[in-house]
This record gives C-alpha cells, structure tokens and sequence, in this order.
C-alpha cells in the first residue's frame, strides 16, 4: 500500500513540470486567446461577449484570402521538403556507410547552430539587387543591369524548405534507419523492380516518418513568421504577419487573438484532412509496433 | 540436367577471398545444403546465386544458363531469408500476392494462386491476417509460400530456422523436408548446425573458409569423411592426437599423446610414419565390452558421469591415459548397468577410426 503511494507521488512529481509547463505556457494562454477573441468592444474598456471578430474575418476576403493563401504555400512548402528530404534521409540511413552515417547527420544538423534571423540574412545578403548572386550573374555578363531576387513567393518558398528541411529528415532517417535491408532485397528477389520496391515497400515502410515529418514542417512553415517577412517583405502576405499587424501595429486585441485561433484551428483542420486523405492516423506515427 | 550449377566461383573483398573457387551442381528435385561454421562464406555464395553480389571470376546457371547478367528481380531463384524479411506493411494474402502482382498476374489468377498455396502448407484461413498476428512457425511458412507461388527453379534458404526455439526447430525440420517433397523443388538450405543439413538434406556441401571441403550425402559425410574439418564438424567426434608409428594395407598405427596406441584407418590420407595425426572416433561407434577381437582398439577406464539425453546419452569415461572419451549408451534401457566409477573396457573397430594428417601448428 505504502509502496503504491510512492510510486504515485513519484509519477505526480515527474509529472509536474511538465504538466505546469502545458497548463500555463500551452493550455491557459490559449484559453486566453479564445477568451480574447470573444469579446467585442463597445467602447473604451467596454466589452461584451460576441463572435463579431470572426464575423468580421469571414466578412473581409483579405483576411481569409491571407489565411488560405498561407495554407497553401505551407502545403507547397511541405510537399518540397518531403522531396528533398526523403532522398537525403534515405542516403543517410540506407546507402552511406555505416560510419558516415552520424557524421552527415550532424552536418544536416549544423544550419540549426544559426539563429533563424541570421539564415534569413544570409539569403538576403545572397538574393539582394546588390547581393552576390545578382553581382556574380552581371560579372559573367548573363545579365545586364542588377536584378533583384527577394520579395516574390519562389524566394519565399525556398527560403522556407530551407529552414524545415532539416524537421523532414530527422524522422525520416529514424523511421527508414528501423528498416531491414532484407526488406528491400526480398522485394527485388520476389520480381519487383526499383520503382516497385521503392512504392510497395519503402514508402509504406517510411509512412509514419513521411506522416510526422509533413506535419511538423507544415505546422512550423503555417506558424513562422520570420522568414516570410525577411525575404517576402510586404508582399509575402503571410498570416502570421496579419495577426502581428493587429497586435502590435493597430492594438486591436481582439481581432489579433481571433486570428491567433482561426490559424490554430485552420492548420489543425488541414492536418486532419491529410491524415484522413492518406489513411493515416496520428498514433501509428508516434508508437511502432 | 541440373537447376543449379556453380563453376569455379569466385568473390574477393579486396584482399579477403570470401568464396574460393567453389563448384557445385544440383540436380533437379533435390534438396542439397550448405554446411559451414560463420563466416565461411556460405551466405555469400547465397547472395551470389540471387544475384546481391557480383561473382569476382566463375559462373553461376539456373536451368543451364548463366544468369550473371541477370539481376535479382530477373532470375527465377525465390530466397526465404534468415530474419524471413515478411512485408510488415502487407497482410498475408498480400505478401504472397506481392511477386504475382510484380509479374502483373491478373487478379482472379492472384487470388486463386494465392488460395492454393495457402491451402498447400496448410495455412487455408490466415490470408487476411497482419503478419504480426502469426506465430513463429506460420510466419516460416508463408515466408515458403511466398516464394513458391512464384514456381522458382531454385529456393535458396539462408539459415531460416536460427530464429526459432528448439522444440519449433526440430518440427520445422521435419515440415521443411516434407515441403520440399510436396513442392518438388530443388532447395538450396544454407546452414550451420548440422543436424538441420543431415536430417533435411539429400545431398550435403561441408564449407569451410570459402572452399568446399566434401559433397556427399549425409551418411558418406558421417561415415567417411574426407577431411578432418569434415570429420570434426559434422557429429560428434572423440579427437586424439598422435603420431604415426607404421602403415600397412590402409591401416595407421599411431601412438597418441596419452601414449595409448590406436590403429585407425587412414583411406586416402597422405600419411607417412613419422607424421603428427589427428584421430576421430564417434561415440556411437565405441561399444563396452571385454572381448577384444583382432580388428579392433581397446581402452580400459573408469567411468567418469553419465550425461543423459534419451536416445542420445552419454558415458564420459576417463582412460587410463587421463584423457576424457565420450560413449554413446543406451539411455532408454532402464537397466542398464553402467554406472560412475565402474571399470571400463571399450573398444571399436578400426574401420570406424578415422585420421587425418594434422594441421601444422
């Protein structure tokens, strides 16, 4: 009996700082949000309780037009980084010998030693009308005058895979490292060719890992705003950009906090539909039989 | 005709010889395994035959043609591999369906193939089942069927039983013998415990560091062994060392390193008085008894323990010389009347005493 309380109160104590972590760093301050977001102002300090804030969401196509637009890019962003991803992960867990193995692996990791802020720097000092790629084009004499390669989506989208690329691989090399080469061998040996064996076999085998790793990428390309904002500027149209406009910029709370939950709420709903259109469920990607 | 031969076959990681030179032909129908201790290149002779690995000189043909262009998924060789390598992804029925669907069979005849292999190895009603839900013995017999559906010239089986307890080892033995009987196809069984090859197989390859030492069948490799590696690997044998005294008529005289002198027969080993010997003697060969007739080497011990194992109990009996010697006895029979401590007085026939020239030390 005695020995079962301790074990309880050892789990409790395990348990705390994390659950104090999520209840007041995750669960409250979004209850807050929505707390926020319902509110409508009458006047100063004067609220009632309304939806007039998502009224006024669906009633402004800016807005809706911002919001699906970055769900698209994040999609399009996703899709990019599982292609240059997946072969990455596959030649470090698979083809690279044993022994190179972690040493490619922390190099894939040392981009993350660089604060984002500084990568994004670095494509602009790349990508500027006087960066070096533009200066480099015009000294080879492709290109007559400067050319200015920031502020449009490509850049976006590029600069985006760029910084979660790396969220891609790492599950997909743990998930293809789990996978016996005589999987693959008797793939080949039962008559299948390279493509059958890479379809029926590898891509199946790496699902759950595929499954994880688009839906971090897709979280954090939906949720970042530094990227966008350096190198897509004012026309990135961004939706984190939105939410920070209305908090900081107009000191409208309560149409920021709105927004804060629309993105939550948005992104969960396309993570949902990419599970249910792939047949995935989000437990086979965490725990493996 | 043969479904399989090897000529002169040959693969080199950088300067080690993995496979030296090995021939082999198999005929149709049979079940013909390889016998070796790890790391004598016999899984690698496995991988060349399904084409993972590039021969470095010789040839291989299925069906008298050489596949060496071929790659795997083009040669009619089906392999069960030793961790079986059952598609985790995949269902049963769609495992075995798997190959069937690469050669881009219809799927009435997918579905009908499938049934009737399944039927075969009498697993009728596991189609829909995750392969998870199998024991370990179905799991081996699906990994079979899987192949078989394919109809394969050659099964090639890579140590397939390691992975399975003792007691489902020795019934999957027995099961695999009959499959193959049932299939009639020719199966190559790569092994290292040799009573998988000496139960199963109709015709055995000893393989030892890349070279094959002897092909036989079970009984001419128990019986006469062509080399002491043989010898030694394959059952169990008393060893002695010795030197040679004086040959006459294919008979060897030789005065062990316990000083007791034994006559062995020594066929066709290069032996010359003078010559360290190596000496072999199965235990199921030494008989208690008192008589001794011209033919024979006589020792005289104490019994030392008896090790019982049903059919296959032991005496350990210390000779005279201070040496250990296994004797087979008969453990079943209830009275027997051997017990530790009893004087012994062993003997064999020369006929069943093997030697060898020893390896240079």
């Amino acid at each position: 009996m005695l020995q079962k309380d301790a074990q309880r109160l050892s789990l409790l104590l395990l348990l705390t700082p994390f659950l104090l972590w999520i209840l007041l760093l995750v669960v409250l301050p979004q209850l807050g949000i929505v707390g926020i977001s319902l509110r409508e102002k009458v006047g100063p300090r004067q609220f009632t309780f309304g939806l007039a804030n998502y009224l006024a969401f669906v009633q402004e196509p800016i807005y809706w037009n911002t919001l699906l637009r970055t769900a698209v890019m994040s999609i399009l962003v996703t899709f990019l980084a599982l292609l240059v991803g997946f072969p990455v992960a596959y030649y470090i867990a698979k083809i690279a010998p044993y022994r190179s193995q972690t040493a490619l692996f922390l190099l894939c990791l040392v981009p993350l030693w660089v604060s984002d802020l500084v990568r994004a720097f670095g494509w602009i000092v790349l990508l500027r009308e006087t960066g070096l790629i533009s200066g480099a084009l015009q000294a080879i004499g492709i290109i007559k005058g400067p050319i200015e390669l920031l502020y449009n989506d490509a850049t976006v989208v590029v600069g985006l895979v760029y910084t979660v690329v790396l969220f891609m691989i790492v599950p997909l090399v743990s998930t293809l490292n789990g996978m016996d080469n005589s999987l693959l061998e008797a793939g080949h040996n039962l008559g299948g060719s390279r493509i059958t064996v890479f379809r029926r076999i590898v891509v199946p085998y790496a699902m759950p890992g595929i499954v994880a790793g688009c839906i971090i990428v897709f979280m954090m390309t939906a949720g970042s705003y530094l990227t966008p904002i350096l190198l897509g500027g004012k026309n990135s149209m961004w939706f984190t950009e939105q939410i920070y406009d209305q908090f900081i910029t107009r000191y409208n709370w309560e149409s920021g906090a709105t927004f804060g939950v629309l993105l939550l709420a948005f992104t969960s709903f396309v993570v949902w539909l990419g599970l249910r259109l792939t047949g995935q469920k989000l437990a086979t990607t965490v725990a493996k039989d | 005709m043969y479904d399989l031969q090897c000529e002169n076959l040959t693969k080199r990681f950088g300067a080690f010889t993995a496979v030296d030179g090995v021939s082999l032909e198999i005929p149709g129908g049979s079940f013909f395994s390889i016998l070796g201790p790890s790391g004598c290149g016999k899984t690698t002779l496995m991988r060349m035959i399904a084409g993972f690995e590039d021969p470095s000189s010789g040839d291989i043909k299925i069906k008298g043609r050489s596949v060496l262009g071929s790659p795997p998924n083009k040669r009619n060789v089906k392999m069960v591999f030793q961790h079986l390598a059952l598609f985790p992804m995949m269902n049963v029925g769609e495992n075995i369906a798997y190959g069937l669907r690469c050669r881009g069979a219809s799927k009435a005849d997918i579905t009908r193939k499938v049934g009737a292999v399944l039927e075969r190895i009498g697993l009728p009603d596991v189609a829909q089942k995750q392969i998870h839900q199998l024991s370990g013995g179905q799991k081996q017999r699906i990994a079979i069927a899987r192949c078989m559906v394919l109809e394969p010239d050659v099964l090639l089986l890579d140590e397939p039983l390691g992975a399975l307890d003792l007691k489902l080892r020795e019934r999957m033995k027995i099961e695999l013998k009959l499959l193959q009987h049932q299939f009639d196809t020719t199966f190559l069984y790569i092994t290292h415990d040799q009573s998988e090859a000496l139960v199963m197989s109709d015709h055995v390859a000893v393989m030892n560091a890349g070279k094959f030492e002897q092909i036989g069948t079970p009984q001419e490799l128990y019986h006469n062994p062509r080399t002491a590696f043989v010898a030694g690997f394959v059952g169990d044998s008393n060893r002695w060392h010795g030197k040679v005294n004086r040959i006459s008529n294919g008979e060897a005289e030789i005065v062990t390193s316990g000083g007791d002198t034994i006559v062995a027969n020594c066929g066709a080993s290069a032996l010359s008085p003078g010559d360290s010997a190596e000496i072999f003697v199965r235990p199921d060969c030494i008989a208690f008894g008192g008589v001794r007739r011209e033919t024979q080497n006589t020792l005289t011990g104490t019994v030392d323990s008896l090790l019982f194992n049903g059919a296959n109990s032991r005496a350990l009996v210390r000779i005279d010389s201070r040496e250990l010697i296994e004797v087979a006895i008969n453990g079943v029979d209830r009275s027997s009347p051997i017990k530790p401590g009893d004087p012994a007085h062993l003997n064999w026939a020369f006929a069943d005493t093997q030697c060898f020239p020893a390896k240079e030390r």
